[in-house]
């Protein structure tokens, strides 16, 4: 395996509140490789968001070492070496789906030709070709968050972060958003980085499953994912899916008894 | 919905709440309501000119040798107009409405007086109402300008600047605390002592009342996108000029427009209390002032409701202005 694009070592965070100090990540180490996609899950407060956070460089740790494509997070973040996908699609709603995705290019100072031909490319990628011209609010909440994708794929970075980004959808758009995903990943051979709080989910997607539980937030478990990357929506229903399953879960239950 | 959130900003219904329903009551629903609300508007004004004017009516009854209760014109000096308008119903209804300097002149004498000042002179003449009205109007649009250029630079500079936030907003909240009609006089005399006078210290004084809201509105509207918002740009490392005019700026119009309209209004007051303190030959104010001098009522109220009919223009031409505005940028929810 060639350097890890994301490697962290005992990393450790605190948050100073009101309340006093909130250990947010305690001695989280991982490395992630090169074209991997690696599922974080957890209940809410585990740290997998903050984690997230803290590779865009968007929270800066207390403590331990994290560097991103050799880089701190920091230095990653100018120097565009990611894409973000929130929990919302975060449309800019006097934006069309066009020109939203062209927004970071806008930033980054892209050509109006380049910018022209990557936002029809991405929006291909999304299967949302010919909602360029369209408003936000014309389209649903599913076709939103594939825009989302589609603004954080745009620049062509090589690292995906994805905070629980099919969360607010139902369960069938789901499904498709994920089965969609798996071809988006397989097609352009990025990293991802995928938090969500639900089992199937992170079992469907990832070939590396990182199970985390909170107070402190912290890694409990991580789980290579034997299933195939060629993974149709029904292999959730073979015995080697609900066995990875079963373990996520006893991983999240035990985090929880430690706690 | 949380990844909408500007469209249901403050001031999004300013004015025109709703448009959708706005537009399916238009539609022959709301004619009827509005038209009684005007008419027993109306209604009360005539009504409350009988009493008002009773005072007038019965001396002028008396001296024509009608009969009218108390006889004495000592008793009826010590008596309040209903009381007159009760004891002499025939005689104050007649006469209510046809005073040449009525206490309260009737609608038809204002609208009378309106269409004589404005349609039947020349409207360059110094008796045209729309002559003074574009006097006083230029002013205000000037100051408005002014004003709300300023605000905006305030605004701007209180968002990105915490030491502005903590220095210029108290003295922008104190500013608006001093009545104006304390300020101005002190404003005009101030500025003429530098040798300026003539449209610039009524614009200060229309600036002075309306760069306020332009503050309060555009550091809210300013403000206004949520932390996942500014995160997003961060992640694409975006300068803080990109993030001003990608995010923060088209995220506070909705915010402006609600300021505008407050501020546009405010100018207009501004400009007329301008006027007053100076003795000014032209103006609305300058027509108030005259009306007042001479006991003419009729011009007065003329004077007045040419403002507010200035007014209501002012702010429906913003609102024609942000509706095109919000829908160009496809706010139009």
């Amino acid at each position: 395996m060639s350097d890890p694009v994301v490697r962290a070592d005992a990393l450790d965070l605190t948050f100073r509140t009101g309340d006093g100090p909130v250990q947010a990540l305690k001695d989280v180490s991982l490395d992630i490789g090169r074209g991997e996609f690696v599922g974080f899950i957890g209940p809410s407060g585990c740290g997998k968001t903050t984690f997230l956070r803290c590779v865009a460089g968007l929270e800066t740790p207390t403590g331990g070492t994290l560097t991103v494509n050799g880089m701190t997070p920091d230095e990653a973040r100018r120097a565009r070496a990611y894409g973000y996908v929130f929990q919302a699609a975060g449309l800019y709603p006097w934006r069309t789906i066009g020109g939203n995705v062209r927004l970071p290019l806008e930033i980054m100072g892209f050509s109006r030709a380049e910018r022209a031909r990557r936002v029809r490319e991405t929006l291909a990628l999304v299967e949302l070709d010919g909602f360029e011209k369209k408003y936000p609010w014309q389209l649903s909440g599913g076709m939103q968050q594939r825009a989302s994708i589609a603004r954080a794929l745009s620049f062509d970075a090589d690292l995906l972060l994805m905070d629980e980004p099919f969360g607010a959808l139902d369960e069938i758009v789901r499904d498709r958003l994920n089965e969609e995903l798996l071809g988006l990943w397989d097609r352009t051979g990025k990293t991802m980085l995928f938090v969500t709080h639900s089992i199937p989910e992170a079992v469907y997607l990832s070939t590396r499953i990182v199970v985390m539980s909170p107070r402190p937030g912290r890694i409990t478990d991580v789980i290579d994912s034997p299933l195939p990357r060629d993974r149709p929506l029904d292999i959730r229903d073979t015995p080697e899916f609900i066995r990875i399953a079963h373990r996520v879960r006893e991983g999240l239950r035990a985090g929880m008894d430690a706690a | 919905m949380i990844d909408r959130p500007f469209l249901s900003a403050p001031g999004a219904g300013i004015g025109r709440s709703g448009r959708v329903a706005l537009w399916v009551r238009a539609r022959g629903l709301s004619v009827l309501p509005v038209l009684t609300v005007v008419a027993a508007l109306l209604a009360l004004w005539y009504l409350a000119c009988i009493p008002m004017n009773a005072a007038q009516s019965v001396t002028d009854a008396a001296r024509a040798d009608i009969a009218v209760t108390p006889d004495s014109a000592r008793d009826r000096r010590s008596m309040s107009g209903l009381a007159l308008a009760l004891a002499n119903p025939g005689v104050a209804a007649r006469s209510a409405f046809t005073q040449a300097r009525p206490r309260l002149p009737a609608p038809h004498q204002v609208a009378r007086e309106l269409w004589a000042t404005t349609a039947l002179v020349s409207p360059t003449s110094n008796r045209s109402l729309i002559h003074h009205a574009w006097v006083t109007l230029s002013a205000t649009l000037l100051g408005f300008v002014i004003g709300t250029g300023l605000g905006i630079v305030l605004a701007t500079g209180i968002v990105h600047s915490r030491v502005m936030d903590l220095s210029v907003m108290p003295w922008a909240i104190v500013s608006q605390t001093v009545p104006i009609i304390a300020i101005a006089p002190m404003i005009i005399v101030v500025l003429y002592s530098i040798g300026i006078e003539g449209i610039l210290p009524k614009a200060v004084i229309s600036a002075y009342l309306s760069f306020f809201p332009a503050v309060v509105g555009m550091v809210k509207g300013l403000r206004s996108p949520d932390r996942m918002q500014l995160d997003l740009l961060r992640t694409y490392a975006a300068s803080g000029a990109a993030t001003f005019l990608k995010l923060r700026l088209p995220a506070s119009l909705p915010y402006l427009f609600a300021s505008l309209k407050i501020g546009i209004a405010a100018s207009l007051v501004g400009a007329i209390v301008g006027e007053l303190p100076t003795g000014a030959v032209a103006g609305l104010g300058a027509r108030l002032l005259a009306g007042s001098y001479y006991g003419q009522t009729v011009q007065i109220w003329a004077a007045l409701v040419a403002a507010a009919i200035l007014a209501a223009l002012a702010v429906g031409a913003i609102g024609v202005i942000e509706r095109i505005t919000l829908s160009r940028l496809g706010l139009r929810l």
